[in-house]
Formats: structure tokens, C-alpha cells, sequence
């Protein structure tokens, strides 16, 4: 087992980064700055998040466990709606991405839960990071998902009405479009699958072998994670993009362009 | 015979648009004049059902309303001054028996038989256009609305495209026509309706 490091040790990973923009400043790149107020805000938001989770661990009840996925469900409803070039117009910005990544998590933590079986079942020590780290990939997905979407219809707008106009369905005249954007939204999720052990030692792996568990053993739970990773990005982008081509069609079939910002 | 009664913008439109009054016969055809931004295209847009609106439209007694929108856009169908494509290749937008049932059509229009197999971003304006009229008559429509068809051809193209209209319309097609050219306005349409700023003249 080895030790968690102390305020020693993360001083001697600071120094590196200090080395880094010392770099920076001396060939005039520019990111001497950026890189230290993003080292200082990882310093004070991870601190401030272990601290919050040590709370939470100790209270021993299941409301606030839930309220702090509630918090990181909203903070990547809201990621998702910032990352749109070109977002929906009015509170759909947020509410629809998030309220389909939360689906999805939901489903994917169920899961997740069904088969790691902790007791009592919102053990925070189960919840949190699997929530974590669901609601981080479907985030990444469902923006992507989305973004690429709303960019497409606005390109093949002359395309989509011309189908509409010979009579076409809002399905048929937007299936390539939707089929693509999902496509592009589980990229990254099926890249971490493929990629994962031969080229990059994912992360949560990485931190158990760390925490001296057995090698075997951190593979295996990381399958699992990938697995709801997959799934849960497959519903969460396949479920907004859909609901995306609702949003910007009309019962009447018309293509409403007018509903983007 | 297509009906249109008080077409408008529906309420929560942009701006003020109609409203707009118009009967259309079996084979008959009207011409849409105006300057240009007018609302000439919004008023065909409006009356394919692309562009919400209210009032009433109907085709021979049956209220749009009635109907899928997709099937109201197979009888009544816009063809607009840029036409789009969404497929690779000129065959992906035309189903599996059209070019045979269009032949005439297309010779009409001067358009070579293997023109079907060409890809689309290899066409020139003048082929588009000419490829997108006779895609708009390979369903059958009942009525045309016709945004600028002939805006990009040369006279002998011209001269194709207003034929195989005029031979669509003996059959008992209907034409909406936007045209900037007084001398088509003249051999096409028997009817005119005059807009300016949205509203009718």
C-alpha cells in the first residue's frame, strides 16, 4: 500500500508545474499565467470537494448523498449547454441535455449498483464516483452529439426543405443528419473502450493500483465502468440528438430554425 | 381547385405578413409580382405549409388541416429559387422509376439520359435548377409553386422549361409562379397578384 501523498510530496508536483510555466515565460508562449490560476483552482476545487465528500461520507444518510449527484447533474447540464455553438433558444439550452444525461445516468448507476451491490445502496463510496464518472462521459457525449446536430441542420438547412418540400416525413429528411451526430457523440466513449490498457491506463485504474489493490482486480471494475460508460453514452446521446430533431421540426413538419439561439 | 383564404403569419411570427386571398382552377395559373423582398417566396413557403401561418388552405374542398402535412407538400409543391440536394449522386433524388416515366420530361428540359448517374456537386447552376423542376414533378403534384424556375437558364433552356410547364398545366396542373421576367409573366400566367411589404396590392 502506499501512502496518500502529503503536503510535502504535492509540493514537489507543484514544482513541476512551476518548471512548466517558468518554460512558458521564458520562450514567451503566454501561459505562464493561465497555467497557474489552473493549478491553484485545482488546488482549491479538489481540496474543497474532499473536504464536502468527507462531510457527506460522515453524515451517514442517504439525502445528502443524492444532493451532491443532484449538484453534479446540474453542473453538467450546464456544461452541455455551453459547450453549443449554436444552442437551443430559451431554457431547452440546458434542460434538454441535462434531462437526458440524467436519464441516462440514472439508468447506468442503476445498473452499476445492481452489480457491485453496496450496502446500504447510496453508500457514497459507490454512488458518487459511479455517478462521476457516468455523467462525465455522457456529458462529453451529449455535447458533441448535440453541437454537431444543430451545426449540421443549419448547413444542409436548402437539403432538409427540399425533402420536406417533396413530401418527405421531419424522420426521414433528418435521419442522416441524426444518424452522423450520434455517431460523432459515442467517438470518444468507444475510443476509451478500444484504447483502454493498450494506450492509456484509465484513470480510475490507475488511482486503484495506486490505492494497492490488486491489478486483477482494479480490471475488472474498470470493465464495468466502461461498460455502463458505453451504455450510458449510447442512450444519453442517441436520446438527445433525437429529442434535438423534435425540438427544431414541428408537428406540421416544417423545419423551425427559428428555435435556435 | 386550391383555396386560400386570409393566409397570414400566425401570431407569434416576426412581423406582419397577409393576409392573402387566392382561388386557383385545375390547370390554371397566377403570377406572384412584386420587388424583391416583398414576400413573394414567404407566400409560396406559407402556402407548401414550410412557413407557419394561419387562415384556410385547401385542395378541392379538403382543409390542409386534414391531412399529414407530408401528404398536403406531395400535391401541393414548392420548388425553391435555390433548390437543395441532400445525396451524392442526381439518381439518390429521384425514386427508382421516375427517369423512365420522366423521359419526355427530360429530353424537354435538354437534359442527357445519363445525367441521372452524374454527381451533384459536378452540376452546374443551370442543371440544377433544370434537375430540380422535373424532381418536383416526378410525385405528381396537383399544384406547383414555382420560386424563379428558369432564373439561371439559357433561352433555349427557358424555352424547355416553360414548355414542359405548359404541357403540366393542359393536364391540369396549377402554378403559383414567382418570376422577375415580365415576358414569362406574360406566356405563363393568365392571373397576377401584386405584393408589396408582406400585404397584398
Amino acid at each position: 500500500m502506499i501512502p496518500s501523498p502529503g503536503p510535502l510530496d504535492l509540493a514537489l508536483g507543484a514544482g513541476f508545474v512551476l518548471v512548466n510555466a517558468g518554460l512558458s515565460a521564458a520562450l514567451g508562449l503566454g501561459l505562464a499565467r493561465t497555467i497557474l490560476v489552473a493549478a491553484c483552482r485545482l488546488v482549491a476545487q479538489l481540496t474543497l470537494v474532499g473536504l464536502v465528500l468527507r462531510t457527506v461520507f460522515g453524515l451517514g444518510a442517504p439525502g445528502p448523498v443524492v444532493g451532491v449527484v443532484a449538484v453534479m447533474a446540474l453542473a453538467a447540464a450546464y456544461e452541455i449547454g455551453a459547450r453549443q455553438e449554436r444552442p437551443l433558444r430559451g431554457p431547452w439550452r440546458y434542460a434538454l441535455g441535462g434531462a437526458v444525461g440524467a436519464g441516462a445516468t440514472v439508468v447506468a448507476v442503476a445498473v452499476g449498483l445492481a452489480s457491485l451491490r453496496p450496502h446500504p445502496w447510496w453508500d457514497p463510496h459507490a454512488l458518487i464516483p459511479l455517478a462521476g464518472i457516468v455523467l462525465g462521459s455522457v456529458m462529453s457525449g451529449i455535447a458533441i452529439g448535440l453541437n454537431g446536430f444543430t451545426g449540421a441542420v443549419r448547413r444542409e438547412r436548402a437539403g432538409i426543405e427540399a425533402r420536406l418540400a417533396l413530401g418527405a416525413t421531419r424522420n426521414e429528411a433528418l435521419a442522416p443528419l441524426v444518424r452522423s451526430a450520434v455517431r460523432a457523440g459515442l467517438i470518444p466513449v468507444l475510443n476509451q473502450m478500444a484504447a483502454a490498457g493498450l494506450i492509456t491506463l484509465p484513470g480510475m485504474m490507475t488511482g486503484q493500483i495506486l490505492a494497492g489493490q490488486d491489478p486483477q482486480g482494479a480490471a475488472a471494475s474498470q470493465i464495468l465502468i466502461l461498460f455502463l460508460l458505453a451504455g450510458a453514452s449510447g442512450l444519453g446521446v442517441t436520446g438527445a440528438v433525437l429529442a434535438a430533431s423534435r425540438r427544431l421540426t414541428d408537428a406540421r413538419h416544417r423545419l423551425r430554425l427559428d428555435r435556435l439561439a | 381547385m386550391l383555396r386560400i383564404e386570409s393566409l397570414r403569419r400566425d401570431r407569434f411570427g416576426p412581423f406582419d405578413f397577409g393576409p392573402f386571398d387566392l382561388a386557383l382552377a385545375p390547370g390554371e395559373a397566377c403570377a406572384v409580382t412584386g420587388p424583391s423582398g416583398a414576400g413573394k417566396s414567404v407566400l409560396l413557403r406559407m402556402i407548401a405549409d414550410l412557413d407557419p401561418s394561419e387562415g384556410r388552405v385547401s385542395l378541392d374542398g379538403i382543409d390542409r388541416e386534414a391531412m399529414p402535412a407530408p401528404l398536403w407538400r406531395r400535391q401541393v409543391t414548392y420548388l425553391a429559387a435555390e433548390p437543395g440536394w441532400w445525396a451524392e449522386t442526381v439518381a439518390e433524388h429521384f425514386s427508382a422509376d421516375a427517369p423512365a416515366r420522366l423521359d419526355p420530361e427530360r429530353m424537354a428540359l435538354l437534359l442527357p439520359p445519363e445525367v441521372f448517374g452524374w454527381p451533384v456537386a459536378r452540376l452546374s447552376t443551370g442543371e440544377r435548377q433544370r434537375l430540380a423542376l422535373l424532381r418536383a414533378l416526378a410525385g405528381g403534384p396537383r399544384v406547383l409553386l414555382l420560386d424563379e424556375p428558369t432564373a439561371s437558364l439559357d433561352p433555349d433552356s427557358v424555352r424547355g422549361a416553360e414548355a414542359v410547364i405548359e404541357a403540366r398545366r393542359a393536364a391540369g396542373l396549377s402554378v403559383v409562379l414567382v418570376s422577375h421576367d415580365p415576358a414569362q409573366v406574360t406566356r405563363l400566367t393568365t392571373r397576377r397578384l401584386a405584393v408589396a411589404g408582406g400585404r397584398p396590392l
